[in-house]
């Protein structure tokens, strides 16, 4: 447990890093970096598409699942990492 | 004419007494009335009885008392014909005008008797219809009944109903009853209305909502095919159920007792870790795909080095990397060992694991008391990592295991050595399919351990001898001086040939059969051994390096002289041949530089000759090539681990087919190649190969 609250800290201090969500499998956040307002948006918003990105991939071939998701946009680019039970999303700046 | 006997007893009890004379007028009055019927006589005779008795005048009681003159009043009395019931004044409300008004004239018919009849005017529609019913016989008979009235018309009738029965009853019965139409009905009794009725709680309702996908129908069929192999396998193993069920319920406590959310977003966390550094990293995961040097194209023997990753932990800063080794299933995944090269300055060690994946961060971290000399990872288990100490133990790390420190580890009972351990190797399982590896120390013996149980059990396997003549020692009993040893190889394919180099430049070839007695011995350089190996295709050929600056290529059938010689111009400190090609191999020194040199190409001079750290004062210590990918890894004294490319030239591969990933190498065609070089460098004995 102590292990992955350093990954968390450790992917929160990296470079260009905006901030860390975490949410469950129903589009709560549990845990985040943000403040509640951005974190309730991007929460119920990025919880929709990853469902739905899921389901296309799963539909195309049910032995097949999704690993991860990037969005980049041209301010950030938004990495989602879906679980079984979990979404952790990670805002981060664009690289130039 | 009846007539009334009026009894005594029957009168009114008020006139009964003082009446009784009265009644006896009224008697008499009777009987007189009686006589008039019978025969007229004259009032005389009533009013005359009524003298005769005298005039004594009764009044009643309540006769009304008038005077003389109001009793010779005469009233007039007019007949009219008006009608005395009428009402004089009818005021009907007149809505027109929202008043009573009174009727002005109000009817004065009084009927005292009415009858309705039959007669119909024989004009009338109801007569004509009749007489069509009746019939053109009764044509004649209709003068007759306009005159004489009701009771011919009742015959025709009559008539008429009897022709006309069959046909028109009801029809009939209408006709009759044209005016005095009578209903008549019925009505049966009706049971009053009971209305009975349940009302019940209505069954909780919860709202629920799908889909239903491929995939999803997907995971149900494999839960199911899951549960149906769980049961199977209960079946089967009835007996041992109950421990199964224990190690699964030891196994299955630590994990589901955790029921705070963030440990399960462990996997997730790692990959976001991966992704984030990639981004950030983004240009050098770019020219780890992609990027090749153009310029190779036109340099021919030449080929340069890309940095790529710089691998560093806080913690390790302070130690040298002590050695490197990449794990041979995940090609991403390599492990470095941190200890310390100074004798004087000894502390503790660490052993990172490090993924391409993950430049910022390693996977795994193990802390030691001592430093970290070796590692060796085995080749069938990729978990187990076996480490040689500066002190002269050896233990064994088991990284699936979430132990802080090694698994095995050895003591002084247990047969460690008495100096520090330069390198392990893993071997093949032994008989008794028992882990075993080998290690090699400066105390001079090469040991084999065997991992037995929780224990390892070691065994000398060979002693390394100075010289064949004891040394004399003080009391007069024969000392075997031992070497030390530095380094080790095992033959690719022969298993029980390996080569064991030395701190005083000699290079013994020995034979795990025997334990006393080296196979060859080769004096190969002036100072320590640092590294020796066996090339990965040609079986007889293998490479040397040490501080003495050199580094030689030798053929052990030909041991007396190296084929090859290069002058490093700095101490080696390890060199490796590459996986992809016989020819090609890579040094380190101590001066920061990496040489790359291709026999194929160049057999004197290194095609790249490159700096990769930033301070020159930093020595080089390993070098690793990737087995898959085209780059190499680097350790040096500070801690850190460098990666690099290798550009085009350094390594020239047999061309791709089509359709494969990588291009096949074919180790015969690399033997044959550094067969044909060193067939060059051979024959000619003449030419001086120092």
């Amino acid at each position: 447990m102590a292990e992955v609250e350093e990954t968390i800290k450790r992917i929160q201090a990296h470079k260009g890093v905006i901030g860390i969500i975490v949410v469950n499998s129903e589009g709560i956040p549990i845990r985040t970096t943000l403040d509640n307002s951005t974190t309730v948006q991007y929460s119920g918003l990025i919880h929709l598409l990853t469902m739905k990105a899921r389901s296309t991939v799963r539909d195309i071939d049910p032995q097949n699942d999704l690993t991860f998701l990037r969005l980049r946009s041209k301010r950030h680019e938004i990495m989602v990492a879906p679980d079984k039970e979990y979404l952790l999303i990670v805002i981060q700046n664009s690289t130039d | 004419m009846p007539h009334r006997v009026s009894h005594p007893a029957t009168r009114n009890p008020r006139q009964g007494g003082p009446g009784s004379t009265v009644g006896a007028a009224r008697g008499n009055a009777r009987v007189i009335q009686r006589r008039r019927d019978d025969d007229d006589q004259t009032e005389m005779g009533d009013l005359g009885d009524e003298f005769l008795q005298g005039r004594t005048l009764v009044k009643p009681d309540d006769q009304l008392e008038l005077s003389e003159a109001e009793l010779k009043e005469e009233f007039t009395r007019i007949l009219t014909a008006n009608n005395p019931h009428a009402p004089q004044n009818i005021v009907r409300f007149n809505f027109k005008e929202r008043t009573f008004k009174q009727t002005s004239s109000v009817e004065q018919i009084a009927i005292h008797f009415a009858l309705d009849g039959n007669m119909l005017h024989k004009d009338s529609d109801e007569a004509r219809r009749q007489h069509a019913r009746g019939g053109a016989g009764e044509s004649h008979s209709e003068a007759a009944l306009s005159e004489v009235g009701e009771e011919t018309e009742a015959a025709a009738e009559e008539e008429g109903e009897k022709e006309e029965v069959v046909e028109e009853a009801p029809k009939k019965e209408s006709l009759r009853n044209q005016f005095n139409f009578s209903e008549r009905a019925s009505q049966t009794f009706n049971n009053p209305y009971r209305e009975r009725g349940t009302a019940t709680e209505p069954p909780p309702r919860a709202n629920f909502s799908a889909t239903a996908n491929q995939w999803e129908i997907y995971d149900a069929y494999l839960e199911d095919i899951q549960k149906q192999e769980k049961a199977k396998e209960k079946s089967k193993q009835v007996p041992a159920y109950k421990k199964d069920d224990e190690k699964v319920r030891k196994k299955l406590t630590p994990t589901e007792t955790v029921t705070d959310d963030i440990s399960r977003v462990g996997r997730a966390s790692k990959i976001i870790e991966r992704m984030v550094n990639q981004n950030t990293f983004d240009d050098i995961a770019q020219d780890f795909s992609y990027f090749e040097d153009a310029s190779d194209e036109f340099r021919d023997q030449e080929g340069t080095l890309l940095p790529l990753w710089k691998f560093s932990y806080d913690k390790a800063k302070r130690l040298a990397v002590t050695s490197i080794c990449w794990n041979p299933k995940y090609n991403d995944l390599f492990t470095v060992g941190h200890g310390s090269y100074d004798f004087a300055k000894q502390g503790r060690g660490m052993l990172l694991f490090y993924s391409l994946k993950n430049p910022s961060h390693p996977e795994y971290v193990y802390s030691t008391e001592c430093g970290v000399m070796c590692i060796d990872i085995h080749p069938d288990y990729p978990y187990l990592v076996a480490v040689g100490f500066y002190d002269g133990s050896v233990g064994v790390f088991n990284v699936q295991e979430k132990a802080q420190g090694a698994v095995y580890i050895s003591t002084a009972k247990t047969g460690k050595h008495t100096d520090p351990v330069w390198q392990v190797k893993w071997q093949k399982d032994d008989l008794d399919n028992n882990l075993n590896f080998f290690s090699v120390s400066s105390d001079g013996r090469v040991v084999s351990w065997t991992l037995v149980k929780n224990e390892l059990i070691y065994t000398d396997v060979i002693t390394l001898t100075v010289s064949d003549i004891p040394a004399e020692g003080p009391d007069g009993t024969q000392l075997q001086l031992l070497g030390c040893g530095t380094s080790f190889d095992f033959h690719k394919k022969i298993d029980y040939l390996f080569l064991v180099g030395t701190e005083e430049g000699k290079i013994h070839k020995c034979s795990k059969a025997y334990s006393s007695q080296f196979l060859d011995t080769i004096n190969a350089h002036h100072m320590a051994v640092d590294a020796v190996r066996w090339n990965p295709f040609h079986p007889d050929i293998f490479i040397s390096c040490s501080a003495d600056w050199t580094v030689k290529i030798w053929d052990h059938n030909y041991s007396h002289q190296p084929m090859f010689t290069f002058d490093l111009n700095s101490a080696v400190g390890d060199v490796a041949w590459a996986p992809f090609a016989s020819t090609v191999f890579g040094a380190v020194t101590a001066d920061g530089k990496v040489h790359v040199y291709d026999l194929n190409i160049n057999k004197y001079e290194a095609l790249c000759e490159q700096s990769v750290v930033q301070k020159k004062k930093t020595k080089l210590t390993h070098i690793e090539f990737n087995p898959d990918h085209m780059i190499v890894i680097v350790g040096d004294d500070r801690g850190y681990v460098t990666s690099t490319k290798l550009s085009p030239n350094l390594r020239k591969l047999p061309k791709k087919k089509k359709g494969e990933d990588k291009p096949p190498i074919d180790p015969e065609v690399e033997v044959a190649k550094l067969d044909k070089i060193l067939s060059l460098v051979r024959e000619p004995d003449t030419q001086d190969q120092k």
